[in-house]
């Protein structure tokens, strides 16, 4: 028999990601275990409510080497409690929010959305690596958005006149992913747009989720997609074949 | 539309419909700020708690908060009452009926309680709910008897009985397999082995309800297995000979709502009709298992009623049980944690949630479990689910679902563990299912204290059990 066999808690941990064979104290769960599950919760929680500092996100794009300028917009919801609360209030801009009107084709929004660090950890990579990849694209300012959901990438596509705009937003905190990025295509940019005219490629966050390179990848292949037919969401996925995989 | 007026500290309130009027009283929660329905301030909410405790409860049954010609939730609830059932509270206000639920629940009257479920409608009860505090809710709750039963008896007194969960991320047959070894290791699967498949094709809820099926086959574990998916692949699967023990579906309080998920009511009748028809109950025959949770109508945008009018939550939650308790479930939890923060802000709002769910499910006949859970944008803890656990399992809740570690892999959201399921067995002395108990005890997985055993590795019990993963 080798070690595992004779060790069927290995044997079980080995086949799942779960928290399977933990142990017990008592009824309950050993102190290691316990304090284990709480600092999970607790990354994730402060993730949750760690401030969007854009003098981070501004020098990550510098480094990553995006000249782009970056303006920064507020939505509705004054602060993350109301921001928690109040979806509707994120998915709109704040009163008076002023963007330059342009002739663009592509506008990229980083919103902080349920988990700002994702934004600085994986933002500026993303951007970077996007850009790149299209040349001759006429791409809006760049712009940072605070207590931001993704529909809050509809009036600020529009309003920089964006024929199509791609929200990178902070994903709702998992245990074990804290800094998850995802990113949002919609075509026609307008309030009012609908989820299923948006298309999504989630978990960037390497090493464990998509690196920066094959979410650009993913994401540029839906770009062309989207710009060849107008559209955005269930169409373009049911186009799928000349997609990689993942990019719905 | 009746107008109500009710004056508290020299002001004035007026409520502008029955629905108005319940949803001012509703204790505070996100979800009704959200619908724009919530009260104002403290005391416009006791003043409808004033005002509705003056409602008789026979007014549900004239007055709608949706309508009967547009939603056939409706008409469900007011086609089947059963007003002999109804008969010992019909001259009652609402106020009244809190005071009668508490009077029979101090006696322990179980039957009283017990018998006016088909003469309630899920107005009157979330009605009351509001009047009630949560002491309230657990002393009714805790003298509600709904037993069910299919290969386990469930809701008996003295029991608590849980939803072993193996979710996986990939659906992995050996991973989904782990878990649920080590969920019956820990005394859990007793209500059901449920898993949510990762991807909702038929040929998956196959594949995952041959992997159960094999399980409890083996061992011979008197529990049912459930794959989560949406009615109509329950249905294909069932075409395809597939060894379906319960139908599962989520429901909603509003037709939008269930529109919105895909299902009508005839769609559950004929897939209920076709899980009877196997006949795979050997000491029942429930064979639904039914979701629900507040915010899911609103969440849609199917929580609108009489007039246009937003409904509150809670009313609309009680009304997803009209519709559940038509199909004879097995099982039927709340998920109270689940939806997020913009319904249920804080550990105090899900624990009042979790609360009323149970006690207003129960009182309308149903068999009562709860989703204990939490995601990481609520501000909810371990030490908020403590507190719940401990509150239904005094309230006599029939079920509530664990995962491995609390950590739910797959869905990213936290429930109870197996070991919360033993701690609230141990602290308010619950059993599992008589049935699974003998099965337990046939394993040598229960000691002679009744304990589901602490076991050591090399044990013969566990080498057993274990035999099947390698």
């Amino acid at each position: 028999m080798s070690a595992v066999e004779n060790d069927p808690w290995a044997l079980l941990r080995g086949a799942t990601r779960a928290r399977v064979a933990l142990g017990r104290a008592g009824d309950g769960l050993p102190t290691a275990r316990e304090l284990e599950f709480r600092a999970a919760h607790a990354v994730a929680r402060d993730a949750v409510h760690t401030p969007l500092d854009a003098g981070r996100v501004r020098a990550a794009l510098t480094d990553a080497g995006v000249g782009l300028p970056l303006l920064e917009v507020h939505s509705q919801a004054p602060d993350r409690a109301t921001y928690l609360q109040r979806p509707d209030l994120g998915r709109r801009l704040a009163e008076g929010t002023q963007l330059p009107a342009g002739d663009h084709d592509l506008a990229l929004v980083l919103a902080d959305g349920l988990s700002p660090r994702a934004v600085h950890e994986h933002a500026a990579g993303t951007v970077a690596a996007v850009l790149e990849r299209l040349p001759g694209w006429s791409v809006a300012p760049l712009v940072l958005a605070h207590q931001a959901r993704v529909a809050l990438g509809d009036p600020v596509g529009q309003a920089l006149g964006a024929r199509i705009v791609v929200v990178l937003v902070g994903e709702r905190p998992g245990l074990s992913s804290a800094d998850s990025l995802g990113l949002y295509l919609t075509s026609g940019p307008r309030p009012g747009r609908a989820d299923s005219e948006r298309n999504c490629i989630s978990n960037v966050r390497p090493p464990h989720g998509l690196s920066h390179v094959q979410a650009a990848d993913t994401l540029v292949a839906l770009l062309q997609a989207s710009r060849r037919l107008g559209a955005s969401g269930v169409v373009l996925k049911d186009e799928g074949a000349a997609l990689p995989p993942g990019a719905g | 539309m009746t107008v109500r007026r009710q004056t508290l500290g020299g002001h004035t309130f007026e409520f502008a419909s029955l629905s108005d009027l319940l949803a001012k009283a509703t204790p505070a929660r996100s979800g009704d700020v959200l619908a724009g329905v919530a009260a104002e301030s403290q005391a416009q909410r006791v003043a409808a708690q004033y005002a509705l405790a003056e409602v008789p409860l026979a007014t549900f049954l004239t007055e709608q908060v949706v309508g009967y010609d547009e939603d056939d939730v409706t008409r469900l609830i007011l086609d089947t009452h059963d007003p002999a059932a109804f008969g010992p509270v019909a001259s009652l206000t609402v106020g009244g009926f809190r005071e009668w639920l508490l009077a029979r629940a101090a006696e322990r009257d179980e039957a009283a309680i017990s018998g006016l479920a088909r003469g309630l409608t899920p107005e009157m009860v979330a009605a009351v709910s509001k009047l009630m505090r949560n002491a309230d809710l657990v002393a009714v709750a805790r003298r509600t008897r709904v037993v069910t039963g299919l290969r386990s008896t469930l809701g008996l007194p003295g029991r608590l009985a849980s939803r072993l969960q193996p979710n996986h991320p990939t659906d992995d047959a050996v991973g989904v397999t782990a878990s649920i070894l080590d969920g019956l290791l820990h005394g859990s699967g007793d209500a059901v082995i449920g898993i949510n498949p990762a991807t909702d094709s038929p040929a998956q809820t196959v594949a995952l309800l041959e992997l159960v099926d094999a399980v409890i086959s083996r061992y011979e574990i008197p529990t049912q297995s459930c794959v989560l998916a949406h009615v109509t692949t329950t249905l294909r699967a069932l075409e395809a000979g597939a060894p379906v023990d319960l139908v599962f579906q989520s429901v909603a309080g509003t037709e939008a709502g269930n529109r919105g998920f895909g299902v009508t009511l005839d769609l559950l009748t004929e897939a209920r009709a076709a899980a009877l028809e196997l006949g795979r109950g050997t000491v029942g025959r429930n064979v639904t298992y039914f979701e629900t949770g507040q915010g899911s109508a609103l969440s849609a945008d199917a929580h609108h009623g009489v007039d246009g009018r937003a409904v509150d939550q809670q009313t609309l939650e009680c009304r997803a049980y009209g519709v559940a308790r038509h199909f004879d479930p097995l099982l039927v939890n709340t998920v109270v944690g689940f939806i997020g923060p913009e319904y249920l802000y804080d550990g105090k709002q899900v624990v009042r949630a979790g609360l009323e769910d149970h006690f207003c499910g129960k009182l309308l006949g149903l068999p009562m479990g709860v989703d204990v859970c939490y995601t990481n944008h609520t501000d909810v803890d371990g030490d908020d689910t403590d507190t719940l656990t401990l509150l239904l399992g005094a309230a006599g809740c029939s079920f509530v679902i664990a995962v491995p570690g609390s950590d739910d892999v797959m869905l990213h959201y936290q429930s109870l563990s197996f070991q919360d399921v033993l701690t609230a067995r141990a602290v308010l002395d619950l059993r599992p299912a008589p049935e699974f108990e003998a099965w337990l005890a046939r394993m040598d997985l229960l000691g002679d204290d009744g304990r589901v055993r602490e076991l050591a590795p090399d044990t013969p019990a566990v080498k057993a059990l274990l035999a099947a993963a390698r």
